[in-house]
């Protein structure tokens, strides 16, 4: 066993040959950011008082719903056989919809350990972040974490994972995050095994920015892997793509606080500060080089994010639509995928459409908005991007329902999305069911195991982007997991559905459905609404239309009570208190015509309309 | 009549000295006494107001040394009404509630309205009036009250029908209601009955045999309340668990106003959302004094009171309260005291359930417009407001809340 580097090597200073850049990828949960917590802990960096679970989660959205939502990389120091070694460890998350970010992680590595829960085995996203790590050249580690378990199963596991990758099982190696069994073995074999980076010293400068971060006080942070040549403090430094140059303020390694160096070497992983403002000038996938000797060629970058679904974001409160701009002006800067415009409800007032990776995508933005910036938001149910070719060969993008051309309509498309499902054998029946409902075409089946299977299907991605996890989940018992990535369009026969309150049109409500699934979406939704609106002193009508064609109805009948029958003894208070909390619910009222409509309503009607198709067959 | 869960308030000072505002024009106002008789025999399943059996309190003790407890906090707060600059004022009502105030023998309720005259006085003709359930008088109890100064009973009636007493967990023989209201009569005492409608398994003809059997023992004054499911009771668990159908608010309405129609044939009318009279004179006068906004000092554990916009409520628990009276402290657990606004808008909350009605020139102008629409919207008597008072028709005081949210507006 090693031990505790004795003395670091110094940034800037650090021979290639003893630096080893990784990072840890695996399907979400698999426990990724547990055993980067024990390399902190061995390594000595984080002291043991300070050391807390999931250490590099920082944001409080990642603490409290445990799971990694950006990269974080940390220099650490390991010794082997006498010689102290630099290791420069990268925490990813597993999440779908964050895989790009695993992907410019990847960049900055030249291996990847590939986690593997032993008592899960290999998922859906263990699949496709190690397909992204063979595509970028990378040595692969094996490793199955969780031991520990009492429902592991290393020898079943292990011999999966050398199938999968060619190998002997018993190279694979075991560890357990939680009680840290395994992990300084794990860091020798990260030496012994994975590649130093090379790189010319002597050559102008090339560095990959993987990531750029937006800090109050410090502003743009950006991260970087030098590739060539090397960066020291006070130097001007050039954007390749723009060629704009910057002052470099201070340049430094994450240990895993910001430490500021001499600067950055050869295969080092660092930090820069250039006092820029918008992350935008500081772009991921850009190449840094030094004003004074530019280098000529930059590096390949990687794709933008591409938004893969839409919601409109209104505040609850209209005179909050000024704090909501500066807030997603402001989450821009750290978050280079979302992007947004503005737009208006005649039932919401105004807002942003706003394009996200995903649904967990959606979610955060949202908490993050309302907390960071204490913003109560109400967001429109999601829907994709969907390309309307008019009869006059006039193409239309539609992100938001209202905006679906009323005209005549030649050709609708929507985006399509290559899934991968990994479950036991057991549930291949029940998961074909489900894809076929879901108008998915069969790719092919894959046996990993004999118990395991990978099922590969094209499905117009508005069929699972929203509720298909949740239910695959239920269908399989919890083994089935999925990965998807965009793969092109389809011809589609889509409708819009329309809701109508008292016969106004609800835009806020409106949805664009395959035209088998329209009625169970009126259905479902007048049926929600009709629960949601609390009685009028009138009788409220509640219809769900194609054009002019009513597809469903519900009505709402008028209320005939609403009186405390009591004074409780004297409790004026309590009555007050009723009294004053129903003004307040009147305050958060939206007036649809004559009918108040609480923003409950909105809220409760539009967050379940995810999932139209299967709760109406329930 | 003290509801088990106090609201949140700022904290009560030990010596009960009320803020300044207390005396500010209480020579002219009434002045009553509520005292509060924590006990049961049985809990009631939708009953969550401050009281507690025998057994909770383990054992009877406390409910021997209750009237000295409560003596004492009659003197207490005749000292601190002193202390606090309040003038001396003859008690306008006295109203004994629960609990069941008849659980105590009589003696013990009449020996604290003695102590209560002895400190305030009593008006000429006031109003002194007892809750009872109807199995826990007898002739002889209701003579003794009687005579010590009682002049009015309320019988927790509820209703008529076995069944609908079943599921309310009435433990009173319906056939001992009629004898309870006799006797009270044949010893002068004005009698009145609680009602109950709507709740679960109720049929409206099981509502209008309790309606015409009340009206049968040809009562001076009845409460008809329909059955609110409170949070935490037995009846509200049962209503989750699908063991007993929920209330339901169309059912209450219909009640409603088959009870109003009922009563009125009978020569009754309704002076309050929820309560009806034989004559103007026998409308419950201690009930009017809390919706009109008038003073009343609450004495018992979880009793509310109000002086001049300053509202506390005592500490629960029996015992936590008979020690702060032991140490002589106050037993108030909390209070507030009132701005103009909440005082305002109290007022319009209060004052617009009673048939009397509310002067439509103290309200603001915003409030004056939208009595228009509630005209339009038949919720007030047009005629009425006409002649400047907002009177709340059948359909008003149905959506009594309805009307105050929009005069809040
Ligand atoms: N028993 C046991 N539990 C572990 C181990 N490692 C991680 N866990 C638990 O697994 C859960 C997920 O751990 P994380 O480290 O947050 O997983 P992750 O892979 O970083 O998750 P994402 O970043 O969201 O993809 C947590 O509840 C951990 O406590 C282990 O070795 N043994
Ligand atoms: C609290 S009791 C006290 C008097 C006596 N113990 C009794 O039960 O008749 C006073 C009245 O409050 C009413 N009451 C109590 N709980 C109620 C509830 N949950 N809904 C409606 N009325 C209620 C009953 O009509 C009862 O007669
Ligand atoms: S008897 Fe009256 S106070 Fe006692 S529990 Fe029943 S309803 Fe409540
Ligand atoms: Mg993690």
């Amino acid at each position: 066993m090693s031990p505790m580097a004795r003395t670091a090597p110094v940034p800037a200073a650090t021979d290639p040959a003893i630096i080893r850049n990784f990072c840890i990828i695996a399907h979400i949960d698999h426990g990724k950011s547990t055993l980067a917590d024990r390399m902190l802990q061995l390594t000595g960096v984080v002291k043991q008082r300070d050391m807390k679970a999931q250490y590099l989660d920082r944001m409080d959205i990642e603490r409290e719903r445990g799971i990694t939502i950006k990269s974080q990389a940390v220099r650490i120091p390991w010794e082997v056989d006498g010689t102290a070694y630099c290791l420069n460890m990268i925490d990813t998350p597993g999440h779908v919809d964050f895989t790009y970010e695993v992907s410019r992680s990847l960049a900055a590595c030249e291996g990847a350990i590939l986690l593997v829960d032993a008592a899960q085995g290999i998922e859906a996203q263990t699949l496709a972040n190690l397909y992204l790590a063979m595509e970028n050249n990378l040595t692969i580690i094996p490793v199955l974490n969780k031991i520990d378990l009492p429902a592991a199963q290393p020898e079943k596991y292990a011999l999966e994972l050398a199938n999968l990758i060619g190998g002997k099982p018993e190279d694979v190696l075991m560890v357990s995050g939680k009680t840290g069994v395994g992990v300084e073995a794990l860091l020798d074999l990260i030496v012994r095994e994975l590649p130093a980076p090379v790189g010319d010293p002597n050559a102008p400068a090339r560095a990959m920015i993987f990531d750029s971060v937006y800090d109050t006080y410090r502003g743009v942070v950006t991260y970087v892997r030098v590739i060539d040549g090397s960066l020291s403090p006070r130097e001007k430094i050039q954007m390749m793509s723009t060629r704009a140059t910057h002052e470099l303020l201070e340049i430094g390694v994450s240990a895993p606080e910001p430490t500021p160096s001499k600067g950055l070497g050869v295969g080092e992983v660092g930090y820069l500060i250039t006092g820029v403002k918008d992350v935008r000038l500081s772009k991921v996938g850009d190449t840094v080089t030094t004003f004074s000797k530019p280098a000529s060629e930059a590096l390949a970058g990687y794709h933008d994010a591409k938004p893969m679904v839409f919601s409109g974001l209104y505040p609850m409160d209209g005179t909050d639509y000024p704090v909501l701009r500066d807030a997603l002006e402001k989450l821009m800067l750290n978050d280079a995928a979302l992007i947004y415009e503005p737009e208006t409800s005649a039932a919401l007032g105004f807002g942003f459409r706003v394009g996200f990776l995903g649904l967990l995508h959606l979610e955060i933005t949202r908490e993050r908005l309302e907390r960071e910036h204490n913003l109560d938001l109400i967001s429109t149910a999601p829907n994709v991007e969907y390309e309307v070719t008019l009869e006059d060969k006039k193409v239309v993008h539609v992100t938001n329902p209202s905006e679906y051309p009323s005209g005549k309509i030649a050709e609708v498309r929507e985006p399509m999305v290559a899934a991968t499902i990994l479950a036991p054998t057991e549930f291949v029946g029940a998961i074909m069911e489900l894809c076929q409902t879901r108008r998915g075409i069969l790719g092919g089946m894959d046996y990993l195991s004999e118990d395991r299977v990978e099922i590969r299907y094209r499905l117009p991605l508005a069929e699972i982007v929203f509720d298909f996890f949740d239910i695959l989940k239920s269908k399989t018992r919890g083994y089935g997991s999925l990965d998807w990535k965009a793969d092109g369009d389809q011809v589609a026969d889509l409708v819009k559905v329309d809701i109508l309150l008292q016969g106004e049109q609800v835009d806020a409500f409106s949805a664009i459905t395959h035209r088998d699934k329209a009625y169970s979406y009126g259905v479902m939704m007048t049926g929600k609404l009709r629960e949601l609106i609390p009685r009028q002193q009138f009788e409220v009508p509640i219809q769900a239309a194609i054009g002019a064609r009513i597809i469903a109805r519900e009505s709402i009948r008028a209320i005939r009570k609403d009186v405390l029958a009591k004074c409780y003894g004297g409790d004026i208070s309590r009555k007050r208190k009723l009294l004053e909390k129903q003004k307040e619910g009147k305050k958060r009222m939206k007036m649809v015509g004559r009918v108040e409509v609480p923003q409950e309503a909105f809220i409760a009607a539009l967050t379940t309309a995810e999932a139209p198709k299967d709760k109406s067959k329930k | 009549m003290t509801p088990s869960a106090l609201p949140l308030g700022d904290p009560a000072p030990a010596d009960g000295i009320l803020p300044a505002q207390a005396a500010v024009g209480a020579a002219d106002r009434k002045f009553s006494l509520y005292a509060h008789i924590p006990f049961c025999a049985v809990r009631c399943g939708y009953c969550d107001f401050n009281t507690y059996t025998a057994t909770e309190l383990g054992g009877g003790a406390s409910q021997d040394a209750y009237a000295e407890t409560a003596v004492r906090e009659v003197e207490f707060a005749a000292r601190a009404m002193v202390a606090s600059g309040l003038p001396a004022r003859k008690l306008s009502t006295v109203f004994f509630g629960g609990g069941t105030p008849t659980l105590l023998p009589a003696g013990d309720l009449t020996r604290i309205l003695g102590a209560a005259v002895a400190q305030w006085g009593l008006e000429d003709g006031a109003e002194v009036t007892t809750e009872a359930n109807p199995d826990s008088v007898t002739k002889e109890s209701l003579q003794e009250l009687y005579d010590g100064g009682f002049t009015r009973v309320s019988f927790g009636m509820q209703s008529a029908v076995p069944h609908v007493l079943k599921v309310l967990d009435r433990t009173h023989n319906p056939d001992r209601v009629p004898q309870a209201v006799a006797w009270a009569r044949e010893v002068g005492l004005n009698v009145s009955v609680d009602l109950i409608y709507g709740t679960p398994g109720e049929s409206v003809a099981d509502w209008e045999t309790s309606v015409r059997t009340a009206l049968s023992y040809e009562p001076d004054h009845i409460s008809a309340y329909s059955l609110i499911v409170e949070e935490g009771t037995k009846l509200a668990a049962q209503i989750r668990r699908g063991q007993v159908p929920n209330i339901d608010d169309d059912d209450h309405a219909l009640k409603y106003e088959l009870a109003d129609a009922l009563f009125t044939e009978a020569g009754l009318s309704w002076y309050e959302v929820s309560n009806w009279s034989r004559t103007p004179e026998d409308a419950c006068q201690h009930n009017l004094a809390y919706w009109r906004g008038d003073d009343w000092w609450g004495i018992g554990p979880g009793a509310h009171s109000h002086v001049g916009g300053v509202r506390w409520w005592n500490v629960k628990h029996p015992t936590a309260y008979a020690n702060r009276l032991d140490k002589g402290e106050s037993p108030a657990a909390g209070r507030e005291t009132l701005d103009a606004d909440t005082r305002a808008m109290e007022r319009i909350m209060l004052t617009s359930r009673l048939s009397e009605g509310m002067a439509i020139n103290t309200l603001s102008p915003e409030a004056r417009k939208a009595v228009a629409g509630l005209i339009a919207q038949e919720l007030v008597e047009p005629l009425k407001a006409f002649a400047g008072t907002l009177v709340l028709t059948l359909k008003g005081r149905l959506l009594g809340d309805a009307v105050t949210r929009a005069l809040l507006d």
